[in-house]
C-alpha cells in the first residue's frame, strides 16, 4: 500500500467524519425564530366565521383569469376537489364521522416566512417579494416542480393540462392594489387581509376574548417557521388539513448542511487541487500494482 | 506498450441485429417524447400535483447517473488509489458514464414543463444559490461534458488514423493536448460527481416534513454518495461480465474480483451508518413493524448485505457467476434505495397515488435501449475496449 493511497484514505475517512459530524451537528442546532418582515403582510382566516358560501373562490377566479374547474360537475360549474391548476383558493368542509361536529377550511399559498418553494427553485422564479408575499415568475420558471416536492402544504400546482404550463399558486393578489379579492368579497369577515403584526394581534385577542370557541392556538404562528396566512378554528387544525409541523423552517436543513459544505465555495476547490496534487504524485511514483509495461 | 493492451476497436458489423433491434426501440421512444411535447405532461404521463416527480426522475436521472456512477468509481481507484492495473476498464466505464449522463439529462429536458427556459440556468445573476436542484442540475451539466472530453482521446486516436486528412489534422493536434489536459480533467471528473450524487441525496431534505421517518435523515447525502461508487463498482462489473459473454471478448475476472473488493468497505460504511443512523433516530422499532415501508426498507438492506456477504472472500470474488450475481444485486439495492427515497418514502398525502404511465416506462426503456446500442457502436467503431485482457497474476 503507497503512502499516497493511505494518506487519500485518509482524507477520505476525515471527510466523512467531517461529513457526519456537521449533519448530525444539525439536529442539535437550537435555531432561532424566523424574524418576519415588518412590513409583511398576510391573511387571518377563522373558521368559525366562515359559511362555506365560496364567494371567494369565485372572486379568486376573476381576480386571478383562472378558469373555473368544471371536470366534477359535468362541465356545469366551477368544482374543483383540491388546490389544483384552476383553484388558487378553495373552501373544503371537513366533518367528523363520529360526532358529526364540522367546520369549513379555506386552503391558499401560506405564504410562509422561510419558504419551502422559494429554496427550492433554482433560478428565483419563486421569490419572497414585496411585503413578505410568495411570487412567482414563469419567465424564470424552468417547470421542474421541485417547489411542490419541497412545499409542506402541497400549494403550488402544475398545468398538467397544458402543453405550454406553468406554476400556479395564490400570489395574494399582488396585481391588486386593494389587497386579495377574497377577502374584499367574504361576506362574514371570516378572511381579512392585513399586516401581520395586527391579524396576530387580532388573532390572540379572539382567543383570549372567547375561550370556549377555538383551538387554543393561532395556525401559523410557528408552524414550519410560520407563515403570513393565519388560521383560527374551532376543530383540531390537522383535521383540517394543517399538520402539526414544528418550528423550525422547512429549508433550513438542507440551507445548513449546504452552507457547512459549500461555504465559499472552499471546500470543492481543495478537493479539487487535493485530488490533482495526489494525481499528480501518483503520476510520479508508480504503485506497485502498476503493469510492469509502463501502461498509466 | 504491448499491442495486445493498446484499447482497439472491436470491428465487425456495426448494424447487427440486436443493434437494429434496440435502435428501433429507441426511436420509437423519440415518436413519444414527440408526443409529450405535443399533449403535455398531464396526458402523457401518471404525474399529478402529489407525486410531481416520477419514474423519469427517479430511474432516468436518479438511479441512471448513480448507475454511471463507473467512470467515477474507476477513476477513483485508478488515480487517487494508485491502482494501475485497472486502467484498462477506464474507457468502457467512460462510455457507459458518458452515456447515462447524457441520457440524464435528457430525460430532465423531457420531463421538465418549460425546457425552454433552461437556457437561463447559465445567468449566475438569477442563481439561487441555496437551491440544491440547482447546484444538482449544474454539476450535472457540467460533468457530461467532462465525461466525453475525458472520452475524447479514443475518438482523436481514431481520427488520427482516419483516411480523411482533415480529421487526421484534428487527430494529431487534439491528441497531445487532450492527453496534457487529462489529468485536470481527470480531477474535475471526480469532485464533480462527489458533489452532485450527495446533492441528489440533499434534495429529498426539503421534502422532510412529509418524507417517511425510515429514510428521513440528514446522513441522505452522505449515504447516497456510498451507494453511488459502490453501485458504479458493481454497474462496471456487470458491463464487463455482459461485455465478455455477449462481444466474445475474454473475461476479466482478475481485475473484477479486485473491484468486488473494492465494493467491501463502501458497502459496511453504507450498512454501519445506515443502520447506525437508525438506531440512534430511534428507528428500529418501525423498522420492524412490517408495514409497507418496514418490508421495503429491510428489502434494501438485505439487498446490500447480501452482496457484501457474496463478495467476502477471494474465493468467492474470483468465482465469475458470484461476482456477477453480487454486483446484480448491489446495483439493484441501491436503484431500490433511491426509489424508496424518492417515491415511496415521499407522502403527499392520502388522496395521492401515483404508478408510472405506459409512455413514461416506453421512453425509459427506449433511452436505455438507445444507450445500449450506442455504447455497442462506439466500441465497435472506437478505441475504447483494451486489447485481450490479461488474465495471469497482475
Amino acid at each position: 500500500m503507497g503512502i499516497s493511497r493511505r494518506s487519500a484514505l485518509k482524507v477520505m475517512a476525515a471527510a466523512t467524519a467531517t461529513m457526519v459530524g456537521t449533519t448530525l451537528g444539525v439536529h442539535q442546532t437550537q435555531a432561532a425564530a424566523v424574524v418576519p418582515r415588518p412590513d409583511a403582510v398576510g391573511m387571518l382566516y377563522d373558521a368559525t366565521r366562515c359559511i362555506g358560501c365560496k364567494a371567494c373562490m369565485v372572486a379568486c377566479n376573476e381576480a386571478n383569469d383562472v378558469t373555473p374547474d368544471t371536470s366534477a360537475s359535468g362541465g356545469l360549474w366551477d368544482m374543483p376537489l383540491d388546490l389544483n391548476e384552476h383553484a388558487k383558493n378553495i373552501i373544503k368542509l371537513y366533518r367528523d364521522p363520529a360526532t358529526g361536529a364540522q367546520s369549513f377550511v379555506k386552503r391558499q399559498c401560506m405564504h410562509c416566512l422561510d419558504p419551502a418553494c422559494v429554496g427550492a427553485c433554482m433560478l428565483g422564479a419563486m421569490k419572497k417579494g414585496d411585503k413578505g408575499i410568495v411570487s412567482y415568475d414563469p419567465d424564470l420558471c424552468i417547470g421542474c416542480r421541485y417547489c411542490e416536492m419541497g412545499c409542506p402544504f402541497n400549494v403550488p400546482k402544475f398545468e398538467w393540462s397544458k402543453a405550454i404550463p406553468k406554476l400556479v399558486k395564490c400570489e395574494l393578489c399582488r396585481h391588486r392594489s386593494q389587497g386579495p379579492a377574497c377577502c374584499e368579497v367574504c361576506p362574514v369577515g371570516a378572511v381579512i387581509y392585513g399586516k401581520r403584526t395586527d391579524l396576530l394581534a387580532d388573532a390572540h385577542q379572539r382567543l383570549a376574548q372567547n375561550p370556549g370557541r377555538y383551538v387554543p392556538k393561532v395556525y401559523g404562528e410557528h408552524e414550519a417557521g410560520g407563515t403570513q396566512v393565519l388560521y383560527l378554528a374551532h376543530v383540531d387544525f390537522e383535521k383540517l388539513g394543517l399538520p402539526a409541523y414544528s418550528d423550525e423552517p422547512v429549508p433550513r436543513r438542507v440551507r445548513t448542511i449546504q452552507d457547512t459544505i459549500y461555504k465559499g465555495f472552499v471546500a470543492p476547490v481543495a478537493l479539487y487541487g487535493l485530488l490533482a496534487a495526489v494525481m499528480l504524485r501518483n503520476r510520479e511514483k508508480p504503485d506497485s500494482t502498476k503493469r510492469e509495461d509502463g501502461q498509466p | 506498450m504491448n499491442a495486445h493492451d493498446r484499447p482497439q476497436p472491436l470491428g465487425g458489423t456495426i448494424f447487427t441485429r440486436p443493434v437494429l433491434a434496440l435502435a428501433v426501440f429507441a426511436g420509437m421512444a423519440g415518436l413519444l417524447i414527440v408526443w409529450r411535447f405535443i399533449v403535455g405532461l398531464g396526458a402523457s404521463t401518471a404525474l399529478n400535483d402529489g407525486y410531481p416527480w416520477g419514474l423519469w426522475i427517479a430511474f432516468d436521472v436518479v438511479t441512471g447517473t448513480a448507475l454511471s456512477c463507473g467512470g467515477y468509481a474507476v477513476a477513483l481507484l485508478v488515480y487517487i488509489l494508485n491502482r494501475g492495473k485497472y486502467h484498462p476498464l477506464m474507457r468502457p466505464a467512460l462510455v457507459t458514464s458518458a452515456f447515462g449522463y447524457t441520457i440524464a439529462g435528457l430525460s430532465v429536458v423531457i420531463d421538465v414543463g418549460r425546457p425552454w427556459i433552461a437556457y437561463k440556468l447559465p445567468f449566475f445573476w438569477h442563481w439561487n444559490l441555496n437551491s440544491v436542484l440547482l447546484e444538482v442540475a449544474l454539476c450535472i451539466m457540467t460533468y457530461t461534458v467532462v465525461l466525453w472530453l475525458e472520452l475524447s482521446p479514443a475518438f482523436l486516436e481514431w481520427a488520427r488514423t482516419s483516411t480523411w486528412s482533415a480529421f487526421r489534422r484534428i487527430g494529431n493536434f487534439g491528441l497531445p493536448v487532450a492527453e496534457k489536459s487529462l489529468l485536470w480533467l481527470a480531477a474535475l471528473g471526480m469532485l464533480l460527481p462527489t458533489m452532485h450524487q450527495s446533492s441528489l441525496g440533499s434534495l429529498m431534505l426539503l421534502s422532510g416534513p412529509r418524507l417517511h421517518p425510515l429514510w428521513n435523515t440528514s446522513l441522505l447525502p452522505l449515504l447516497f454518495l456510498l451507494s453511488c461508487i459502490a453501485m458504479g463498482f458493481g454497474a462496471v462489473v456487470m458491463e464487463s461480465a455482459l461485455s465478455a459473454k455477449f462481444l466474445g471478448r475474454k473475461s476479466e475476472t482478475d481485475m473484477l474480483a479486485g473491484l468486488g473488493y473494492a465494493m467491501l468497505p463502501l458497502l459496511g460504511l453504507y450498512l454501519g451508518i445506515r443502520l447506525i443512523d437508525l438506531g440512534v433516530r430511534g428507528q428500529f422499532g418501525p423498522l420492524f413493524a412490517f408495514d409497507m415501508y418496514s418490508v421495503m426498507s429491510l428489502i434494501e438492506l438485505a439487498l446490500f448485505a447480501a452482496a457484501g456477504v457474496m463478495l467476502l472472500t477471494d474465493r468467492q470474488r474470483r468465482d465469475a457467476g458470484n461476482l456477477f450475481r453480487a454486483a446484480m444485486l448491489l446495483v439493484l439495492a441501491g436503484a431500490l434505495y433511491r426509489f424508496d427515497v424518492f417515491l415511496v418514502a415521499f407522502q403527499p398525502g392520502p388522496n395521492w397515488s401515483y404508478f408510472p404511465s405506459v409512455t413514461e416506462i416506453l421512453v425509459t426503456s427506449g433511452l436505455v435501449a438507445g444507450e445500449i446500442a450506442g455504447f455497442i457502436v462506439l466500441i465497435k467503431l472506437f478505441p475504447i475496449m483494451a486489447g485481450e485482457p490479461r488474465t495471469a497474476a497482475a
